[in-house]
């Protein structure tokens, strides 16, 4: 298992940590959105429910917008705009 | 269709659990305690599941992603639940009791906090990760709670830091007669005879200030629940706000208004906060209140059966013929471990000794299990049942919201479930609980040793996340090469 950060076109990313559980995915989704630029988009793959509503909460207080978020086969994928 | 399946998961889930209680009560009446416990349990399971409510992460998000989201929800729950266990107190229906206080509780709390970090979950969070399929947490649960914490009371590796004067107060208690000198074998055991049995408990409502200054039931309002709760959990709730939240907050409120702030922002964004994560809120209030009511009911049972512990339930059986006892299945004392209350740690010692002794390990030779907790099996065990009710609760939550998963862990994640669960189980060990049953409950029954763990607890999540933090720069930097 390891994680994978990928960048997959211009301005967008893709971050997968699944099989992580807490705190891995939420520290890697800080760490990059912290690494993209303002307007970047990063698709976050992850199966941890716990680490979802922690990622909700820092883009709110940070002011990064969760464009999507949607469950499928037990993995949420959230897509985050960097703000 | 997955809805489907998960749905009908769900309904045998519970519809097992409900098989299991019919099948305790009719074998014998007196097995509704053990009922009791794991309806309870399941409670705690599907709330903890719903509002993702870990205490690991109430420390750990907010110096990992600064989210207090976690710490808001412990802090409400602590609050109502002071209430309820102040009332309680105040009829006489309580079954909370304080504990010895003493550095140590400190520093097992440090230890704990370093390992729930890792484990990725504290000991109630693991349960209920559990029952969402995730086998990290098992893998913490199980190696590090339940056979870490047994192995951890019957061994004689830490001697070498135990000073002469525990053992010499040890000594002085055996040739008094208690413990007896047969269950004296370990390391654990010379430090709860030795030091810890030498230390005095404090409930605020018991000191002499509070119960001369305010005499009848006002004390457990004042001293436990305002004194010793709501006020230290009111101000980390704003020196929170204050250093995670308010910067971020008034630059939202200025822009808005266009403008100057004032206090009455802050007082909003302090409200902003708790409601910030709804689900995690409204479970903390809940939780508070269901804690209360599990004490009630427990006190209640033991009221209605003549009892005060479960061990006496488990002798009248036996003596009755209904059930026959193993020898050590009661504790000298003639009980097993029944707290009355939300407790997660020491009945899965209980399972890991029970385990042990299969592979020949005598696990009856030490206070922990011969003299304090017994070690019964597994289904008689009352407090096993709350742990079982809460992975099977979060299981049947995490089915109806199509969240259970199930997952092996893999390469580092063995790793951190096992070092991780390990610490959690020792960190739990030298305070007599965990963040349950050192932080939480001790915390809202007027105990003050709750805050010296939960001091503990922070600053041991607080290394464990720097670690994560530097191991995961490393893993991003790799990750970028790319890029």
């Amino acid at each position: 298992m390891a994680m994978k950060f990928e960048k997959t076109g211009e301005g967008t990313y893709m971050l997968d940590v699944c099989g992580y559980v807490c705190p891995h995915p939420q520290i890697y989704c800080k760490k990059s959105l912290e690494k993209m630029n303002e307007g970047d988009v990063v698709e976050v793959i992850l199966d941890n429910p716990s680490s979802v509503e922690t990622i909700s909460q820092m883009c709110d207080q940070v002011g990064h917008d969760v464009m999507d978020k949607k469950t499928e086969g037990g993995k949420i994928y959230m897509k985050i705009k960097k703000g | 269709m997955e809805e489907k399946r998960n749905q009908i998961w769900a309904l045998i889930i519970t519809g097992l659990m409900i098989l299991i209680s019919v099948v305790y009560y009719s074998v014998n009446v007196f097995y509704m305690y053990v009922v009791a416990y794991i309806w309870f349990g399941f409670a705690y399971g599907m709330m903890l599941q719903y509002g993702r409510f870990c205490f690991a992460s109430a420390s750990r998000d907010l110096f990992a992603a600064g989210v207090p989201r976690m710490a808001v929800g412990v802090l409400v729950a602590l609050m109502f639940f002071s209430l309820i266990q102040a009332t309680l107190a105040s009829t006489n229906m309580s079954t909370f009791h304080p504990a010895p206080f003493g550095i140590h509780t400190l520093i097992a709390g440090w230890i704990f906090g370093m390992g729930m970090v890792l484990a990725g979950g504290c000991a109630s969070g693991s349960l209920y990760k559990i029952g969402e399929g995730n086998m990290t947490s098992f893998v913490a649960a199980f190696f590090g709670l339940c056979i870490g914490q047994a192995v951890f009371v019957d061994v004689k590796w830490f001697n070498f830091l135990i000073p002469q004067s525990w053992v010499d107060s040890a000594a002085a208690k055996v040739a008094g007669g208690f413990p007896p000198a047969d269950k004296m074998t370990s390391s654990f055991d010379t430090y709860l005879a030795g030091y810890v049995w030498d230390k005095s408990s404090i409930q605020l409502s018991h000191t002499k200030t509070f119960s001369e200054a305010l005499p009848g039931i006002t004390k457990y309002f004042v001293a436990d629940s305002l004194v010793n709760s709501i006020i230290p959990a009111t101000i980390l709730l704003v020196v929170i706000y204050y250093f995670f939240m308010r910067k971020g907050f008034i630059k939202k409120r200025a822009k808005q208004k266009g403008g100057q702030t004032g206090l009455g922002d802050h007082f909003a964004g302090v409200w902003n906060m708790i409601t910030a994560s709804k689900r995690t809120t409204i479970m903390g209030v809940i939780i508070g209140i269901v804690a209360g009511l599990h004490i009630l009911v427990m006190k209640g049972l033991q009221l209605k059966f003549g009892v005060s512990n479960f061990g006496q339930i488990l002798t009248r059986m036996d003596k009755a013929g209904d059930i026959t006892l193993k020898a050590g299945e009661v504790s000298t004392k003639g009980t097993v471990f029944d707290p009355g209350y939300w407790y997660i740690t020491s009945q899965e010692g209980q399972l890991g000794g029970w385990i042990l002794e299969k592979f020949g390990w005598n696990m009856r030779d030490n206070i922990f299990f011969g003299v304090n907790n017994g070690l019964p099996e597994p289904w008689r065990n009352p407090a096993l049942w709350m742990s079982i009710g809460i992975i099977f609760g979060a299981m049947v939550m995490a089915r109806l919201s199509n969240e259970f998963k199930f997952k092996m862990p893999k390469g580092e994640l063995w790793v951190w479930g096992l070092v991780g669960g390990i610490l959690m189980g020792w960190g739990s060990r030298p305070s007599l609980g965990c963040n349950i049953g050192a932080f939480f409950i001790r915390i809202a029954g007027g105990d003050p040793s709750g805050w010296l763990y939960g001091t503990g607890m922070i600053a041991g999540a607080f290394i464990g996340v720097k670690f994560f933090n530097w191991w995961s720069e490393r893993k991003m930097a790799k990750e970028m090469e790319a890029f």
